[in-house]
C-alpha cells in the first residue's frame, strides 16, 4: 500500500505538544499543585502537620475520602454519578454489625452478607439506570431514599437502638481487625491501614481505566454515548459493572468504619457523596464525562486531607474547611472548564 | 471491475492522480460473480414499539456498484443503516451476507462478516486518544482474564500503520482526537472501517450541511471502495451528490421502499424531483383540485 501524499484538508500533521506541556493539561496536575500550596500555607502555620503525625491523620482523612472519590471518578468519567454511595455504606456497616449483635454470626459471613447486599444495591442501580435511560442523579437518589430509611427502620425494630456495637470480640474479630482496623506506629503518628486500602483503589481503578477494553468502555461511555453504541462497546454492562465496583467502594468504606470503631451508629446521612463528587472534581474530572483520572482522584483526595487536617492543627474554625472546600471546587471547576476547551477546541479547517 | 456496466455522461470515473484508497481487494475473497448482491436485504421490518420504522425494505448490494439510499429525515435510512452494520436487530425479514441469512447481535459480528461503516458522526470521540478511537469495541489484548490488558504497543503500532495507509503516516496516535483536522477524522473513521477488512462499506454522509470539501472526501471515499470491488451503500440526502456516484437508488419515505431506480431510470433533476417531495406536491395539487 503507497503512503503517497492525499490532501486532508489542513495542515497534515501537527506539532506533538512538549513533555511539559502535556504534564499541564493533565487532569490530576492542578490538584497536585494545590496539595504543594496547602502544605506551604499550612506548614507555616503549624509545623506539626509535616511530622509524622500530622501526616498520619493526613493520609487517615484522604483515605477515608479518597475509596469514595476514586469510585466516583469511574462514574464520571462514564458520565454517571451516583448519590446513594453514603448511605450504601453506613447501610452494608450496620447490616454487618446487626447480623454479628444480633443474629449471633461470625465478623466474616457477616461481612460476607453485607458485601452480597451491597452488590445487590449495585446491580440495580446499574439497571436502573440502564433500562430507564433516566439520568442517573434522579434513579440513584432513589436507592439513597430506601436505603436511608429502610436503615433507620430496620434497626429500630430490630435492635431498638441507633448505635450498633457489641460487634468486637466474635468470632473471627481479630483478623478482621488485622485486615480493616490495624495500623501502624512510627513517630509520633499512627499509619492506619486505610491508607493502603485506598493505594490498592486508586491503582486498581488506575490500570482499569488506562490498560483494560472495561477502560476504554468507561471513557467512551462518557465521551459519546452514540459513537460508543456504533462501535459496539458494551454500555449496559459497562454501566451496571461500575454500579457494582461503586457498591464494593461503599462497603469497604462501611467496613472500614465498622471495624475500626467496633460499631456504627446509625446515622445515614446525606453528605458524603457530595464530598466525594467535589474531591473527584478538584482531581480533574469533569461533570459532563468522558474526562479523568485515578490519580487525580488520588491527588484531590491528598488536597482534602491536607486542608482538613491543616486546619484542624492550625486551630482554625472547623467550619472554615467548608470554605476553602468550596474555593476549591470553584477553582477546579474554572481550571477544568479551561482544561475542556483546549481539549476539545476543533481546528477548522 | 465486475460490476454492471454503467451509462450516465456525468458518472465519475476513478480519481486521476490519486492512490486509491486501500481497499484490500483480497477480503473479498474470489472474485465476486457479476450481479450476486454480497448483502441484501429481504422484507426487513423494524419496529418501534408498534410503529414500524422500517416497513418490508428491500435492497440489494452488488460488489463494484454504488447503491445510493436516499429520503428525508425520518424516512428510516439510519434505521437500515443500523440494522445493517448490526447495531439494531430487525423484527422481520432475511437480511443476507453472500448469500445466507444473518441476524447480528452486536456491531462486532457485522464488522466480522466485512461490513464496515463510516458513521453521519464518523463515531469518533474527541477527548480519546487516535489509537484509543482506533480500536474502539475491538481493542487487542494479552493475558488471561482477569489481568486481561490492552496490548499497548500493538494497538499504538496498528493504529499508525493502518492510519499511515489512508494517507496520514505521520499522525501522532497518542493525541486526543479532538486535535485533528475534520479531514484526518474522516480519514480515521475510514482507517477503521477498512482495518478488518471489508467486503461492504455503508457510508452514512452526515445530515448537516457540509463545505464542498468536505463533500469531496466522502464522495472519494465512496468512488475508491466501488472501484476497490466492494459493495456500496450511500446513505445521503443529497441527490446531486448521489447522481454523481450511484449506479441504483433507493428512495425511502415513512419506512418504505418509495422507489428503486437505476441510473437510466432517472436522471438527476428526476432524482431530486422525488426526495424533495415532488410526488408529494403533486398528490396534494390534484386534492386541492377535487375539493374546489
Amino acid at each position: 500500500m503507497s503512503t503517497a501524499q492525499r490532501p486532508v484538508f489542513g495542515v497534515p500533521v501537527r506539532r506533538a505538544p512538549s513533555r511539559g506541556r502535556r504534564l499541564l493539561t493533565r487532569p490530576s496536575t492542578p490538584a497536585f499543585v494545590g496539595v504543594l500550596v496547602a502544605l506551604v500555607v499550612f506548614g507555616a502555620q503549624a509545623p506539626q502537620l509535616v511530622g509524622t503525625g500530622g501526616l498520619a491523620s493526613l493520609l487517615d482523612a484522604a483515605a477515608l475520602i479518597g475509596i469514595g472519590a476514586v469510585a466516583v471518578t469511574l462514574l464520571l468519567v462514564a458520565g454517571q454519578f451516583d448519590v446513594s454511595i453514603g448511605v450504601l455504606s453506613v447501610a452494608s456497616s450496620v447490616t454487618a454489625g446487626l447480623l454479628v449483635s444480633e443474629a449471633g454470626w461470625g465478623v466474616w459471613p457477616a461481612l460476607a452478607a453485607s458485601l452480597v447486599g451491597a452488590l445487590a444495591v449495585g446491580v440495580v442501580n446499574g439497571l436502573l439506570v440502564v433500562l430507564t435511560g433516566l439520568p442517573s442523579f434522579l434513579v440513584t437518589l432513589a436507592t439513597f431514599l430506601v436505603l436511608q430509611g429502610g436503615t433507620l427502620v430496620v434497626a429500630q425494630s430490630v435492635a431498638g437502638t441507633s448505635l450498633v456495637d457489641r460487634v468486637e470480640g466474635a468470632a473471627g474479630w481479630p483478623s478482621a481487625e488485622a485486615l480493616f482496623g490495624s495500623g501502624v506506629a512510627l513517630g509520633g503518628g499512627r499509619f492506619r491501614i486505610s491508607i493502603l486500602w485506598w493505594l490498592a483503589a486508586v491503582v486498581l481503578a488506575g490500570w482499569l481505566l488506562r490498560r483494560t477494553r472495561f477502560g476504554n468502555a468507561i471513557y467512551a461511555l462518557g465521551g459519546s454515548r452514540r459513537a460508543a453504541r456504533e462501535m459496539g462497546v458494551p454500555t449496559a454492562s459497562t454501566t451496571v459493572a461500575l454500579y457494582l465496583l461503586t457498591a464494593t467502594a461503599a462497603w469497604l468504606l462501611g467496613t472500614l468504619a465498622l471495624v475500626r470503631q467496633g460499631g456504627v451508629p446509625v446515622a445515614p446521612e446525606f453528605g458524603d457523596e457530595i464530598e466525594y463528587l467535589v474531591v473527584a472534581v478538584i482531581g480533574g474530572c469533569l461533570l459532563g464525562g468522558g474526562y479523568g483520572s485515578a490519580v487525580g482522584a488520588a491527588a484531590g483526595a491528598l488536597l482534602y486531607g491536607t486542608v482538613r487536617t491543616g486546619i484542624d492543627i492550625a486551630g482554625w474554625e472547623s467550619y472554615s474547611f467548608q470554605v476553602v472546600l468550596g474555593v476549591l471546587l470553584v477553582v477546579a471547576l474554572l481550571a477544568n472548564g479551561v482544561a475542556r476547551r483546549r481539549l476539545t477546541a476543533v481546528p477548522r479547517s | 471491475m465486475t460490476g454492471p456496466e454503467r451509462v450516465g455522461p456525468e458518472r465519475v470515473g476513478p480519481v486521476e492522480g490519486q492512490e486509491p484508497l486501500p481497499f484490500p481487494e483480497s477480503t473479498a475473497g474470489l472474485p465476486p460473480v457479476a450481479g450476486a448482491p454480497v448483502l441484501e436485504l429481504r422484507g426487513v421490518t423494524v419496529r418501534y414499539g408498534s410503529v414500524p420504522a422500517l416497513d418490508r425494505v428491500s435492497l440489494r448490494l452488488v460488489p463494484g456498484t454504488v447503491t445510493c439510499l436516499l429520503g428525508e429525515n425520518g424516512a428510516g435510512k439510519s434505521t437500515v443503516v443500523q440494522v445493517v452494520s448490526g447495531v439494531r436487530r430487525h423484527d422481520e425479514g432475511e437480511l443476507l451476507v453472500d448469500g445466507r441469512a444473518v441476524r447480528f447481535r452486536r456491531p462486532r459480528q457485522a464488522r466480522a462478516r466485512g461490513i464496515a461503516t463510516i458513521w453521519q458522526d464518523l463515531a469518533v470521540i474527541p477527548l480519546m486518544t487516535v489509537w484509543r478511537n482506533f480500536w474502539l469495541g475491538d481493542e487487542p489484548t494479552r493475558g488471561i482474564w482477569p489481568f486481561r490488558r490492552i496490548d499497548l504497543a500493538v494497538a499504538r503500532e496498528g493504529a499508525a500503520r493502518a492510519l499511515a495507509r489512508v494517507g496520514l503516516p505521520d499522525l501522532n496516535v497518542n493525541q486526543p482526537a479532538a486535535a485533528l483536522q475534520p479531514g484526518q477524522r474522516h480519514s480515521l473513521a475510514v482507517a477503521r472501517a477498512m482495518h478488518f477488512g471489508a467486503k461492504v462499506l455503508v457510508v452514512d454522509e452526515p445530515a448537516a450541511p457540509l463545505t464542498v470539501a468536505q463533500h469531496a472526501l466522502v464522495l472519494r471515499t465512496v468512488v475508491s471502495a466501488r472501484d476497490a470491488g466492494l459493495g456500496v451503500l450511500f446513505v445521503t440526502s443529497t441527490p446531486g451528490y448521489a447522481h454523481l456516484v450511484g449506479d441504483r437508488f433507493v428512495l425511502l419515505a415513512g419506512g418504505r421502499v418509495a422507489a428503486d431506480l437505476t441510473r437510466e431510470d432517472v436522471d438527476v433533476d428526476g432524482l431530486t424531483r422525488l426526495i424533495s417531495g415532488g410526488e408529494a406536491l403533486a398528490t396534494l395539487t390534484a386534492e386541492l383540485r377535487r375539493s374546489s
